[in-house]
Formats: C-alpha cells, structure tokens, sequence
C-alpha cells in the first residue's frame, strides 16, 4: 500500500464530517428562521394562555440563542432523540422506526435492479451487434428523460386498467407481500438510472474495445470470452461503479415521488407529508437523513474506487 | 461529402447551417421550438378557457370538439396543457437564469482569483452539491408553504454548485492560456477580460450545462407540484395535471395525467438531445448535472 493511504483516509473522513456538519447547520438554520411562533404551533388552540407558552418554551429550549438550540438538537440525533412531531404528536423516532424498512427495502430493490440492468444492457449494448446496440440506445435516451413519476403515472395505467399482475398501491404485509408492492415504485424510481448507468457502461466498453491492450490481446489470437473479462471488463469497471453509486446515492431522495405515487408508507412520503403540513421537527430529521444517506454512499464509492484503483487516492492525497 | 459541398450553395442559409445534422436532432429542436410556441400563444391558440368547468361532459375521449377530450371536472385537456406549458417553462426558465448567473459568477471569480478565492468557493460548492434539489425544496416548501416560489427558489440556489463546478474547471483552464496573459500584458483591466474574452469561450459550455440544467429543473419543478407542494390546483400546470389525472386512471381515463405527462418527458428528451448535439458539436466534455 502506498504511504499515502493515511492521509487519503483523513482528508476523505474529514470532508464527510464537514459536509454532514454544514447540512446539519443549513437544515436547522434553515427551519429555525420559518415564520410563525414555534411555542403557539405546539401549544396548538388559537389563543394559547401565556403560562403554557412559556413552559413550552422552557421544555424546548425556545428562549436560548439559536447556536444553542443547533448543539441541543445535534446532540439529540447523536444519541437518539430526534425530537418531537408537532402534527402527529409523538416522537418523531417512533414515526421513522414504523416507515424506515419499507424505505430501506425501496432502495434496497431498486438499487439491484440499477446494478442488474444497467449494467447488464450497458454491456449488451457494448458487445453485441448493431440492432441490439440500436434498440437499447433507443430505449435508453428515452428512458434517461423520464422521471420517477412519469414512469410511475405509466406504470400504474398499465397495472390498473390491463395487467393485474401487480399492486399499484400500499405497502403490504410480510416480505413476499412487501417486496410485490414494491416492484413498481423500485422500477418507477430506478428506470431513468437504469438507462443512464446502461449508458455510461456502454460508453466505457467501447472505450476499452479499441484500447491497445485490446488489440494486441485480439492479435495473439486471446479467445474473445477472455477479452471480454479480462481485458475490457476490468478495466471499465470504475466508470461503472462511480455511476451506480452515484445512482444508489440518489435513490434516496427519489423515494418521496415513488412512495407518494404507490401510496407506500415509508419516510420519504412521511417527508412529503410533513412538509405540507408543516412539521418541522420531522422535516429537519428526514432530510438530515436523506443527504446523509447520499453523502454517507458517496464516500464509500470513492473508498471502493481507490482500493480498485490507488491512483485516485493519490491524485487526491497530492492534489 | 463532395455532393454535399456542391448542392451546399444553391440552399437557403437556414439549411446550409444544419447540413450535415441528424434528422433526430432537427425534429427535437423543431418539437422544442414548437413548445415555446404554444406556451407563447396559449389565449390564441387554446380552444378553450383552461379552467372552464363543464361538469355535463367529464372524462370524454378524443372528439373533433375536444382534441385530447376532457379531465374529470369536464375541463379541455388540450387548452390545459397549452396554457400549462407557460407556467411549466417559466419556472425552469427561472431557475436557470437565477442558478446560470450565479454559477458563472463564482466560477470566474474562483477561476480568476485562485489561491485562498478558489480554495474557499470550491469547499463552499462541494459541500452544497450534497444537497439534492428535491430535498431543499421540500424544505424550504416546509418553511415558507407550498406554492411557485418557494420551489423555483430553493433550485435556485440548489443548483449553483452543479452548474459553477464544472465552469470552474473550465474556466481555470482558459485563464492559463497564453492570450489571457496576452491581454493582461497589454493592461486590459480582468473584469473587462473575464467579460469579453473569458465568458464568449465559455459559451458553449455555458449553452450545454443550461440546457441540461433546465430538463432538471423541469423534472423537479413537475415531480413538487405531483406532490402537491407546488402549485396547487386549479392551475394548469403539467406535474399538477399529472397529479390530478392519477385518480382518474383507476376509474378508466388515464388521459390527463398520461398527455401531461407525456409532455414533460417529449420536453425534457427533446432538450437532452439537443443539448448532447451542442455538446457534440462544440466538443464540450464533462457537461452533466
């Protein structure tokens, strides 16, 4: 291992902590600067009596500077306490606890599916003849435009009124039950990262396609099921990763659309409930979450990609 | 080749121009151009009041009457989707020049500056680019309610370090060469630099990210108001008429959301390929959001 790994380790640890602390501040500045009188939303009543205010008040730490307030709900997530929902009237870590699997299990589904078909068709596309090459192209500069809930609109006409193969709604029970539920959210949400992850493998194949070590492979009479693994395949694979991680890392703030379009009670339709109806508390703790997940998954990509690859880790180490 | 070159003169300038550029590419822009003119001339063209509610005639089919038939409340679909085509462009358009101006600012600035500039604009962007548009507009929707504003803003702002990351490494590279000192040699003062030679070099660039940056914005913009955080009905918007329409589906008439929807992606497809045939053409590379 090059004597530069440390310090590549360091600055990558640090830039996440960075990163997590300055979502955090904006998250909470953010919310804490919302018009209207915390206190009055949780003693809720249109003329809430000054004692009951004020013991708000001293229960949230309403009066104290707002830097207080952040570490006070800082340390709060560090240890658990994420709070309290102003709506539903319970802990928000009892709110996220009942929704977080089914979310999970979302990503979770629609994370293979980028892996398994992106991939797959990107390589497809890359090996095989002109009309395969053709048609997925096709699909893909379609299906790259279309958003999660355009697929998902399409998807529930088909399943509604044609096919019935499928629950368009609900999140079910057990993980059968689940997991058919899920089928058409995790498509709906993975398809467009699908075809861009397809995309970009195909690009990264033809790259090493007509790459000199390909060539002279091809020329030593190298069998071509060899090339393809040995020679084109190992090499296109960081292109690859960055981008599937890169779409695993989106995933989670796409689960909004495609639980909020299936009716899946999971947190990203909790998100979007919340912020209609203006639940701070459970606002702020979501999206924390949401950009930690996001931020969390990029580090580990760039971590995969430099153990495949040490050279990243030292250009970034010495840049 | 040679036929080309001798056929070349005779054509009008129009079609000299875009010789030799893929079909695909002339229907996509044509489509684009098309777009901008219904929203342009909705009142003209819209058969129809886009909120005038005919509850006698709900969910109709396709009629030499109604075009694209009618919504469950009896409204045309058509004079719908033509009167949302303004307020569904307006908004990316929004976001674009708000997010464009000040991610080209910074990426000069940083590129022109370097040192502890530089240094400090590429942390600042690095650590907002964690945050994904959708997440800070369900935020500042959280904060300031639901509606235009707040979304178009939040992508705004939550589009800047996407769009001067890329600049910034572009610009760093055309403020090394060797004309820019050229200039600076001969006592050009650097705004009137970064302004007259810099930013005409970027174009391109600036052209593609723009391009791209409004098909995103459009998705966003259409994927809050289907979540009812944007606009709300009853205006005519597309990620609102998509939202509206989904009940619909299960009763049978999976028109209005499958049209509206329709519309955004023939935008956004259109707009991705036109900008890929810009990015082709100029020889932009990296342009991605």
């Amino acid at each position: 291992m090059p004597a530069r790994w440390p310090l590549f380790v360091l600055r990558k640890v640090g830039a996440l902590v960075v990163t997590l602390l300055v979502s955090s501040l904006t998250i909470f500045l953010a919310l804490h600067l919302a018009p209207g009188d915390p206190a009055t939303a949780i003693a809720g009543g249109t003329k809430p009596n000054p004692e009951n205010l004020a013991r708000i008040r001293a229960e949230y730490n309403l009066d104290d500077p707002w830097w207080s307030q952040y570490l006070h709900w800082l340390h709060g997530i560090v240890t658990g306490d994420l709070g309290t929902s102003m709506v539903y009237k319970t802990d928000v870590s009892t709110l996220l606890t009942a929704r977080v699997g089914s979310t999970a299990l979302l990503v979770l589904y629609a994370g293979a599916l980028i892996l398994v078909f992106g991939i797959g068709l990107g390589v497809l596309a890359g090996l095989r003849g002109r009309v395969t090459r053709t048609v997925i192209n096709v699909v893909t500069t379609v299906a790259m435009g279309a958003p999660t809930f355009v697929v998902a609109i399409a998807l529930i006409a088909i399943f509604a009124t044609t096919l019935d193969w499928l629950p368009i709604y609900g999140t079910g029970e057990g993980l059968t039950d689940r997991l058919a539920h899920l089928t058409l959210p995790a498509i709906a949400l993975s398809l467009s990262y699908v075809a861009y992850v397809a995309t970009v493998t195909r690009a990264a194949v033809d790259e090493e396609k007509v790459s000199e070590h390909v060539e002279t492979a091809v020329s030593r009479g190298t069998p071509q099921r060899l090339i393809t693994r040995r020679h084109v395949m190992r090499n296109a694979v960081a292109p690859i990763l960055t981008v599937s991680g890169l779409s695993i890392a989106g995933l989670f703030a796409g689960t909004a659309v495609a639980e909020q379009a299936f009716g899946v009670n999971g947190i990203g339709s909790l998100l979007v409930d919340a912020s209609a109806k203006g639940d701070l508390a459970v606002v702020q703790v979501i999206s924390l979450f949401m950009v930690a997940a996001f931020v969390v998954v990029n580090a580990v990509i760039d971590a995969v990609n430099a153990l495949l690859d040490p050279r990243t880790a030292l250009e970034g180490a010495a840049a | 080749m040679s036929a080309e070159l001798a056929l070349s003169p005779r054509r009008p300038l129009l079609l000299r121009r875009f010789a030799g550029v893929s079909p695909v590419i002339v229907v996509a822009g044509t489509v684009l151009a098309l777009i901008v003119l219904a929203a342009l001339l909705a009142p003209l063209i819209a058969p129809y009041d886009p909120n005038a509610v005919d509850l006698m005639s709900p969910y109709e089919g396709s009629s030499p009457a109604h075009w694209l038939g009618t919504d469950a409340s009896g409204r045309d679909i058509l004079s719908r989707l033509l009167y949302g085509a303004r307020i569904s462009l307006a908004g990316p358009a929004l976001v674009i020049a708000c997010s464009m101006t000040a991610g080209v600012l910074l990426a000069l600035v940083a590129a022109w500056c370097g040192g502890k500039v530089d240094a400090v604009i590429s942390r600042l962007i690095e650590v907002l680019f964690a945050f994904p548009g959708l997440i800070l507009a369900v935020v500042a929707v959280a904060v300031f309610g639901a509606g235009f504003w707040a979304p178009v803003v939040a992508l705004s702002i939550a589009y800047v370090p996407m769009v001067a990351r890329i600049l910034r490494s572009v610009a760093l590279r055309e403020r090394n060469l060797p004309y820019v000192a050229a200039l600076q040699i001969q006592g050009v003062p650097a705004p009137r630099i970064a302004v007259r030679h810099l930013l005409p070099n970027l174009m391109p660039m600036i052209t593609v990210q723009a391009g791209i940056g409004f098909a995103y914005a459009m998705l966003d913009l259409a994927a809050i108001s289907y979540l009812g955080l944007g606009l709300q009905p009853p205006t005519a918007d597309w990620g609102v008429m998509v939202a509206e329409g989904q009940s619909s589906i299960i009763e049978g008439y999976p028109q209005e959301s499958l049209y509206a929807a329709g519309a955004v992606l023939v935008t956004v497809v259109c707009l991705n390929l036109v900008s890929g045939w810009v990015a082709e053409r100029y020889d932009v590379r990296g342009a991605e959001l």
